[in-house]
């Protein structure tokens, strides 16, 4: 019992970084847009929140736990929404090609993180030394009361606030597109960008729009990280390929943020996996970490069999649009 | 007192460029309540007309008055606001949305869709007219007439009085059609003003009130339905016949080259046939025309000889010299191309599949030859820029020079390019679809005299057209489509234009 | 029509497509992009490290060309970066967005480890290169192969696919690293015959990385030629410009692509031997280091010039090699070159706008 409960908890522990990541992700692709920056929009949300923090708790005598929760979320979203910004002139203003783009800018916020992630370590005294413990205790806070009922609260409310964030905004945002002419309107700029140009939607707004509030959503998966999972720290690369997991969800959860929370949870199990299969050689547990990847391309081959359009792409994924010259 | 009229045009004329004058100084108008046929061939200027109405272009002259104001329509919003709805050729739909949706898409309203109101004021809306329509059915799901039927009651949602379908009944088999008209008439009767473009005569006769027909961008006049014959409108739509000084030789050494027979091919989405039982020979020595609207399957029957189209079944024979024979409907395009069966392709889409846009003029004239030659690894350039070189000079192609990409160069060069390049290999049979499109005059009589040189060499030339003052003065015979069938073949020196008219608007079916 | 209308001027700015622009014109644009990156640079790095801009600006180049070592591995990482880039040509020209160059870069490594670990003191240093090279190249094929051959047959996304086999690619490394970790427990591969040096590339003419260089420039000039002036060459950029003019033309499009992707995996996989073999002499998860990623950008950037590439490369590595030294010099850590360099493509890339569109801005009278 208590096997199974760690590892529900730790696949969520892992998951809910990756459910924020794909939430922004399909947010962004909903709109035309792949964007391959996430990786590095969330490195740099992860790491702007700790600075946000950081610095708070450094120059105030007694920092408060609620106000450094508060600080460090600006931060945060600042970062990715600058990250979203950069992405969103290169390619719906000045048309690039929206793969270079992500590709640039993943390069761009894994060097940003790290760069001021080593920096401040250096300024907290070496690597590892950062400590946030205040303002990491209000996100590690977990439900009072209901965390305590045996077994069932272990499982539900045993998280801190970014948890539950995750889990409401990836519901918020699959109603806002499946229930409001907002996601109608979204959907349609991404299926057919001149048919909702020539439907009077504003095509070039609801990109931008798109692309900086799915890279805030992503943003806040790499807080997440930092925050919750590390506990306030910062190690070099220790964000691994998670952005990267983040974007394959996308793909497992056929641009649906409802399933995108099961496929976070798939992930996060897949991921730690190797843990509690037993009698694994340590080179075997490699192989199972390989599980996530596989599972993506073995359901990407599927969905390009093209059973159902619904579960297609966005039809004008990676396009350009604008209109033409008369 | 109530306005007549629902919208009058006056003088109105719209060019492309300096040359192109695609409605030349046209004045018309639409009674409230009634349904106004606009007749006319391909290139007639009647889609850019009412492109006019809709707010997709802006007249260079000219007046438009709706419901007795005079209106500036500058863009399809404008149109709307007038209560004007235009409903394309091309449907402008989400494939993964339903029905409802793509009807709601882009209004404004509550941003919570309350989708139970929403179909309910939709089904109101195809109760009254009589629509044929599930709103929670998604568009990819549809065949192509509900679609359509999703697009009118999209523009009657949006509240349209004014209609415009843009050749509505092209797409539609005889029985979904009437279901059309009997819409159309309802919509009629609750007092919209309905225009619809057609060149199908049978159909004008049925449905309308009223017909205008333009010819060559030109308004021609108004009659009755009442008082019109398939006939009387057939002579007001193709005119009097035009001489043209093309120079036609008598056929020599005429013997079967290309045989076709019950050729049949289904639509990309298998709904319907695109041709059905083709049987024809083509013949060396002779071009053989192809007369037909377009879109009643040319393209098809090109590419199926070419062999890149699937064929659900029949026959091809290629006949390079007399007694030997050669099937081809066994074959893909690459094998027929490999066994050095000399068939030239100038296919419609010149920069999308004849030639490639951004190469440059020899690299295009390598698209046929880069994998002859002695070496198996390189390619030899020295040939097709020989080739190119001699094409620029003989076809006196208009061009910086030979390394710049056939995309900058004008339409009647492009053209000039791909035809040289396709005649330069001495085909037995050269195809061609509409080979003088968008060319000026002197480009056009260039083509003619290529297509006479290769029928003088004793090529078969297969030529699709849509001027039939060409076909009659250029080929030898014709072949007329209509629907995917043949309807007739006739001796072009004989013929006339009116019985190419009534042909190609399928009259035969009615005889 | 008529003088009561209200009348507002306002700007619009128009954007057209430029027909054509000159050379001197397309490049002055690329220059000022990149002059523009360098000034954000300098604001940036003063921003940081508050120091003189100019002495930063000398520092990188001090730190890219100071000492003839330094120039030496500037050269070994600008090669390195045109290699990849030039195996990504011939996939890029046919428009298949092989990203997964990271992946067929570690399999070429791994595969040359391999060998190293296992062959090295079997086999007669004769063999063992031309070894290393062959299973590098087959080794990456493999890995371009797989997505290809689903592209080809079921259409399915190759951006999505080769990103994956990334992934697939690090784990497998992690997985030899517990069989090749050298010594036991440090979970790393360590040097690799540290002693007899079986498998490095050898010095030749006293320089370590003669062979580097010469290996990128003959695939560099094989390449060029390959596109140019070969059959294959000349369908996979039919293909890349209209699947529809290559079926019009006889090209089998599906064996061009599967074709065109095993070349472009393969010359991947041999990047990975010249890391391993002929710089790092060992292999880990971080041996491709993002250079999969950047080859693109140089690649796309370039438009597959051949010339423009080698240009990119050693801008962006002599970029990236000096901010590695002032980042030192500073008590910066070596990251900063990824902003560097992330600041200099983000110009560089937004330039391109402006070499294919021009702007016209005018007043417009709008009437109420």
């Amino acid at each position: 019992m208590n096997v199974l409960l760690a590892f529900i908890q730790g696949a969520i522990g892992q998951g809910i970084t990756i459910l924020f990541g794909a939430t922004g992700e399909i947010v962004t692709e909903k709109s035309g847009n792949l964007n391959l920056g996430i990786p590095g929009i969330m490195y740099m949300g992860g790491i702007a929140g700790l600075m946000g923090a950081f610095f708070y708790e450094k120059g105030t005598a007694s920092p408060s736990p609620a106000m450094g929760l508060l600080v460090s979320m600006l931060t945060c979203l600042a970062a990715s929404f600058l990250g979203g910004l950069i992405y969103s002139v290169l390619t719906v203003t000045l048309r690039a090609n929206q793969n270079v783009v992500g590709l640039a800018l993943t390069t761009f916020g894994t060097g940003f993180a790290n760069f001021f992630g080593g920096s401040i370590s250096k300024i907290a005294g070496g690597v590892g030394q950062i400590s946030v413990a205040s303002t990491a205790s209000a996100y590690r806070a977990k439900i009072p009361v209901l965390s305590g009922i045996p077994f069932v609260g272990k499982i539900l409310f045993n998280y801190g606030i970014l948890t539950y964030l995750a889990i409401i905004i990836s519901v918020i945002v699959t109603l806002v597109i499946l229930r409001t002419r907002t996601g109608l309107h979204l959907v349609a700029v991404g299926e057919s960008p001149a048919t909702a140009d020539a439907a009077g939607i504003n095509v070039n707004r609801y990109k931008y729009v798109a692309t900086l509030c799915g890279s805030m959503i992503a943003g806040l998966g790499g807080l997440y990280f930092v925050m919750d999972y590390l506990g306030g720290t910062w190690s070099n690369n220790g964000f691994g390929d998670r952005g990267w997991l983040a974007v394959a969800l996308v793909i497992l959860a056929l641009w649906n943020p409802a399933n995108a929370i099961w496929g976070a949870l798939l992930f996060g199990a897949l991921y730690i996996l190797y843990i509690y299969i037993p009698g694994l050689s340590r080179a075997n547990q490699e192989l199972v970490k390989m599980l996530p990847y596989l599972v993506t391309i073995i359901v990407l081959v599927l969905t390009s069999k093209r059973n159902k359009p619904e579960n297609q792409p966005p039809a004008s994924l990676g396009l350009s649009y604008f209109r033409e010259e008369r | 007192m109530a306005q007549e009229y629902a919208i009058e045009l006056k003088n109105v004329t719209k060019r492309f460029g300096e040359k192109v004058i695609a409605n030349d100084n046209v004045s018309l108008n639409l009674r409230k309540g009634e349904i106004l046929a606009i007749l006319g061939e391909n290139g007639s200027g009647k889609t850019t007309l009412m492109n006019m109405l809709s707010g997709i272009y802006f007249p260079d002259e000219g007046q438009i008055i709706v419901n007795g104001q005079e209106a500036l329509i500058r863009s399809p919003k404008d149109a709307f606001d007038l209560k004007i709805g235009m409903i394309h050729q091309h449907f402008k739909l989400i494939e993964i949305m339903t029905a409802a949706q793509n009807i709601i898409l882009g209004l404004k309203g509550p941003n919570h869709l309350d989708m139970k109101a929403i179909r309910a004021s939709i089904e109101e809306l195809t109760n009254r007219y009589g629509f044929d329509l599930e709103p929670d059915r998604k568009i990819y799901t549809m065949s192509v007439s509900q679609k359509q039927t999703v697009e009118i009651v999209k523009v009657l949602y949006r509240g349209a009085d004014i209609l415009i379908l843009d050749e509505p009944t092209a797409v539609l088999t005889p029985q979904e059609t009437e279901k059309l008209f009997d819409v159309l008439r309802n919509m009629k009767k609750a007092g919209k003003s309905i225009i619809i473009i057609t060149h199908k005569l049978n159909e004008v006769l049925e449905i309308s009130d009223r017909v205008s027909v333009l010819r060559k961008g030109r308004y021609i006049g108004t009659v009755d339905t009442c008082d019109a014959t398939a006939e009387s409108l057939t002579e007001m739509m193709v005119g009097e016949k035009v001489t043209l000084d093309i120079d036609r030789t008598e056929p020599v050494d005429v013997r079967p080259c290309l045989e076709v027979k019950g050729l049949n091919v289904k639509s990309a989405d298998g709904t319907r046939n695109v041709l059905s039982d083709i049987t024809f020979t083509a013949n060396t020595g002779e071009i053989l025309g192809i007369a037909g609207i377009s879109g009643n399957g040319q393209k098809e029957l090109l590419e199926s000889i070419a062999r890149l189209q699937e064929m659900e079944s029949g026959e091809i024979k290629f006949y390079p010299e007399p007694g030997s024979c050669i099937t081809l409907e066994d074959k893909k395009a690459d094998e027929v191309l490999q066994m050095g069966i000399r068939m030239a392709f100038v296919p419609e889409d010149r920069l999308g599949m004849g030639l490639v846009a951004s190469m440059d003029i020899t690299d295009n004239m390598m698209l046929r030859s880069y994998n002859k030659g002695d070496n198996p690894v390189f390619t030899d350039r020295k040939t097709p820029r020989e080739l190119a070189q001699r094409v620029v000079d003989k076809l006196e192609v208009v061009t910086p020079g030979l390394t710049t990409p056939v995309r900058r160069l004008s339409g009647g060069n492009v053209q000039k390019v791909l035809v040289g390049r396709e005649i330069a290999s001495g085909p037995k049979v050269l195809m061609v679809a509409y080979p003088v499109r968008g060319l000026d005059i002197n480009s056009s009589y260039a083509i003619y005299n290529l297509l006479n040189d290769q029928k003088k060499k004793g090529s078969a030339v297969l030529c699709v057209g849509e001027d039939l003052d060409v076909l009659l003065d250029l080929c030898d015979r014709i072949l007329v489509l209509a629907g995917g069938r043949i309807s007739g073949i006739v001796d072009a020196r004989t013929s006339t234009k009116e019985e190419l008219g009534i042909l190609m608007t399928g009259g035969k079916e009615e005889a | 029509m008529n003088g009561s209308h209200k009348q507002k001027d306002r700007l619009v700015i128009h954007m057209i497509k430029r027909d054509t622009i000159s050379k001197p014109k397309e490049w002055g644009i690329r220059l000022i992009a990149v002059l523009l990156s360098l000034i954000v640079c300098a604001v940036v790095i003063y921003l940081i490290t508050r120091q003189n801009p100019a002495e930063v600006y000398s520092g990188i180049i001090d730190g890219a060309i100071g000492t003839k070592r330094r120039a030496w591995v500037t050269v070994r990482e600008s090669v390195l970066l045109l290699i990849i880039a030039v195996g990504l040509v011939p996939a890029y020209r046919m428009r298949f967005w092989n990203i997964g160059a990271e992946g067929q870069i570690l399999m070429g490594g791994a595969a040359t480890a391999a060998i190293m670990i296992y062959l090295g003191d079997k086999l007669p240093k004769s063999a063992i290169l031309p070894l290393i090279i062959v299973s590098s190249l087959a080794a990456g094929m493999i890995w371009g192969l797989i997505p290809a051959i689903f592209k080809a047959h079921f259409n399915t996304n190759e951006t999505l696919f080769t990103l994956m086999m990334n992934y697939t690619a690090m784990q497998l490394i992690t997985y030899f690293i517990v069989y090749w970790e050298n010594p036991k427990g440090s979970n790393t591969v360590g040097v690799i015959n540290p002693a007899t040096k079986a498998g490095w590339f050898p010095k030749v003419f006293g320089m370590d990385y003669f062979l580097n260089v010469l290996i990128v420039v003959i695939v560099t000039v094989v390449m060029t030629v390959y596109m140019k002036y070969t059959r294959q060459g000349y369908e996979l950029a039919v293909v890349g410009e209209s699947a529809n003019t290559a079926r019009y033309a006889g090209i089998n499009v599906r064996k061009v692509i599967i074709r065109t992707m095993m070349i472009s995996g393969a010359i991947c996989g041999l990047a990975g031997a010249i890391i391993v073999s002929g710089a790092s002499h060992t292999i880990s998860t971080s041996t491709a280091g993002g250079r999969g990623f950047t080859a693109i950008i140089v690649a796309w950037m370039s438009k597959f010039n051949p010339l423009t590439m080698i240009i990119v490369s050693v801008f962006l590595v002599f970029m990236q090699q000096g901010s590695i030294q002032i980042a030192t010099q500073f008590g910066l850590n070596e990251n900063a070159s990824s902003i560097i360099t992330g600041i200099l493509l983000f110009f560089l890339i937004g330039c391109e706008f402006f070499v294919n569109y021009s702007l016209v801005v005018y007043r417009e009278r709008k009437e109420d």
